[in-house]
């Protein structure tokens, strides 16, 4: 059976998606041909209105576009960039980001559900950053969402999976596909989200900011496919503490 | 050595000569520079007080290389740390401390410069600032733009390719009042993105009345936050009130702003405490409006016209690198303007660093963007301008250059909510 990812009825083979932040041509040829990427996040606001390089310009086709809320601070700001991004062409999709703080830029959940809620019911695919939350996950379940996107550390940081043990039961206990975004700074912790079963990785900062822009895109790509079969293989054992027993304790049950 | 900053225009009768020069010379002539004017709003705010009592405190003689050392490892930079990196004893370590604020300027900007452009519409000013082309005593050309002469202007600095733009007046609220302002934004509005604004400072329903206008940005230069200081340059006018001055921003977020930029102009006092205090006003404020926009320029002082021999003193490149590593460092999130007062090296140099933004086609005269920007011969109806500028480069050529070094030029990152 083919593993595929499935975002608001959207199929995509490819579990690796660009983030928005530090675009360029080069950037985005080695996201799509070297890191495989089917979807590259756009950042609405950034989006040029004259003749100078275009954002747009350089998606090539086939590839969706994840247009984001970056720049609002309410539902309400988000709502209205997210209609505006479609009025542009950029589709259905949107990443939804509402940060009311611009030194951590931590995504507010609250504003995010809200948001979630009246997207989702005009027919956004709305995939919401957030702070992985259990409880706000969950009104993002009933909210409509396509998915959730937990940050594993603040947003450009390259500090890895400092959320860790929250995604962990998000991925337990939310059955929408769990996007791992910000904060993955190498190939090695894309690789460890995805052996704990995230659905996919966002990053964009760890491939902007590569000495060898394609050379590291294809070390994300397999990082990312490597962590996916470990996940879907069941991984093995692994020992925390001591040693096991060769004699087990329960042996002596007989009937 | 010294500014010396007094001229006197012949355009100037006898008694106006008197008055300048009573001003100049005899404290008592002047208004107290801490008590509010008719009109002028109070708002309810400690910041002020807070960072002037860290100004007040700051002795930057006695940091030693071993803290210097101990805040280039620490991981976030505590306001200790920020005064170590700010005094003398950081000079050494200044290729250190670029190397730190690269990484933390590619942290929160990747390695994105956005693009601005000023656009002066009056210099009429009735403040004797006495360091400003713009001052009430300067014999310069003076002008206003209508709305006709505003549009033209926007539109040939909008098929330059800009989409933000920074309105500035010289500062009386007479000839260029809240309303006249509020047109020109509007105005903007149809041409740019982003439109920021640098006037006098006004009250919190005003800040209000333009930013439903299309304004979003303001930006205050406070000079020096050196009080005492400061009543000796700013003579006479509405902007020889400090405190009104000071708390400009936080009104204008008040006012709903998206954001606001903070100043001191660098060579009017002790750098390293008007350094100090800048950025502790965008610290503080920071915390209060943890939501808004900051940024932060470094301007340093320029030759104007009938004044050439004005310098910025002590200020040199590399003590203005330092500086700007220093905000960095501090203040891994904010904004950092380098304007053109600088020179083309330097700001190829500095956005490599720390600076995130850069203005470019600069001109700091009144309705002479198009024999700047296109050749056309000049009519001679022109205002003079504020300052000399030391980098003309236009859009074009600053796009090109910041591409060339690597970087990835932004004209926009907007949104007018």
């Amino acid at each position: 059976m083919e593993d595929k990812l499935i975002l608001g009825g959207h199929e995509f083979s490819s579990r690796f998606i660009l983030g928005s932040g530090k675009y360029s041509l080069n950037l985005i040829e080695a996201a799509v041909r070297d890191a495989g990427a089917e979807i590259i996040t756009l950042a609405v606001r950034r989006a040029n209105t004259k003749e100078q390089e275009n954002i747009l310009d350089y998606i090539p086709k086939g590839v969706t576009l994840l247009p984001n809320t970056s720049g609002a601070r309410t539902a309400e700001e988000a709502v209205r960039i997210a209609r505006l991004a479609r009025e542009i062409g950029c589709g259905d999709f949107v990443k939804i980001e509402i940060m009311r703080d611009t030194k951590y830029l931590l995504p507010d959940n609250n504003e995010t559900i809200k948001a979630t809620e009246i997207l989702a019911k005009e027919g956004f695919v709305v995939l919401p950053y957030m702070y992985p939350d259990l409880y706000a996950a969950r009104d993002l379940v009933n909210a409509g969402a396509a998915a959730v996107m937990p940050l594993a550390a603040p947003i450009g940081s390259n500090k890895g999976l400092a959320t860790k043990e929250f995604i962990q039961i998000l991925v337990d206990e939310i059955d929408l596909p769990v996007i791992v975004d910000a904060g993955i700074g190498r190939p090695s912790q894309a690789c460890e989200a995805m052996e704990m079963g995230a659905a996919a990785i966002m990053a964009n900062t760890a491939l902007a900011t590569a000495g060898d822009l394609p050379l590291m895109a294809s070390a994300f790509k397999n990082a990312i496919e490597a962590g996916r079969k470990a996940y879907l293989s069941g991984l093995g054992r692994v020992l925390t503490r001591g040693a096991s027993a060769s004699d087990p304790l329960t042996g002596f049950l007989r009937d | 050595m010294d500014n010396r900053f007094f001229v006197d225009g012949e355009h100037l009768s006898p008694a106006a000569l008197e008055k300048k020069h009573r001003l100049e010379t005899d404290s008592s002539s002047r208004t107290n520079h801490m008590e509010y004017m008719n009109g002028m709003e109070r708002i309810n705010s400690d910041i002020m007080e807070k960072v002037l009592a860290e100004m007040d405190n700051y002795d930057y003689s006695k940091y030693t290389a071993k803290d210097v050392k101990a805040a280039l490892e620490h991981e976030t930079c505590s306001i200790e740390d920020f005064k170590a990196l700010l005094s003398p004893a950081a000079e050494p370590f200044l290729e250190q401390m670029a190397q730190r604020a690269r990484l933390e300027t590619s942290k929160h900007f990747g390695n994105t410069v956005y693009m601005f452009t000023p656009l002066y519409i009056a210099n009429y000013c009735e403040n004797y600032c006495v360091y400003c082309g713009f001052n009430c005593y300067n014999n310069i050309n003076r002008m206003k733009l209508n709305m006709e002469q505003i549009e033209h202007e926007m539109l040939i600095i909008s098929e330059s390719g800009m989409e933000e733009i920074l309105i500035l007046t010289g500062e009386s609220k007479s000839q260029s009042n809240i309303e006249y302002i509020g047109e020109a934004c509007k105005l903007a509005q149809k041409y740019f993105r982003m439109v920021g604004l640098e006037i006098y400072p006004v009250n919190t329903e005003e800040y209000k009345y333009l930013h439903e206008c299309g304004a979003d940005y303001v930006t205050v230069f406070q000079e020096t936050y050196d009080s005492d200081r400061y009543s000796e340059l700013h003579l006479l006018g509405h902007k020889r009130v400090y405190p009104y001055r000071f708390d400009a921003q936080e009104r204008a977020l008040m006012g709903g702003m998206r954001g606001v930029a903070f100043s001191a102009l660098l060579g009017l006092s002790d750098f390293r405490k008007d350094a100090l205090a800048s950025a502790l006003h965008v610290y503080y404020l920071q915390r209060k409006y943890p939501h808004a926009e900051m940024s932060l320029s470094c301007p340093r002082l320029r030759p104007i016209i009938n004044n050439d021999k004005i310098n910025p003193l002590d200020v040199h490149e590399k003590q203005l690198c330092q500086i700007i590593c220093a905000y960095r460092i501090f203040l891994p999130f904010v904004g950092i303007t380098v304007s053109s007062r600088e020179s083309e090296s330097f700001r190829n140099g500095i956005v490599k660093i720390a600076a995130t933004k850069v203005s470019a086609g600069v001109s700091t005269g009144i309705g002479d963007h198009e024999s700047k920007y296109n050749g056309k011969e000049s009519d001679g109806t022109e205002g003079d301008e504020q300052f000399e500028i030391n980098d003309a480069r236009s859009l074009d050529v600053m796009y090109k250059d910041i591409a060339a070094e690597g970087l990835q030029p932004v004209l926009n990152d907007y949104i007018y909510m």
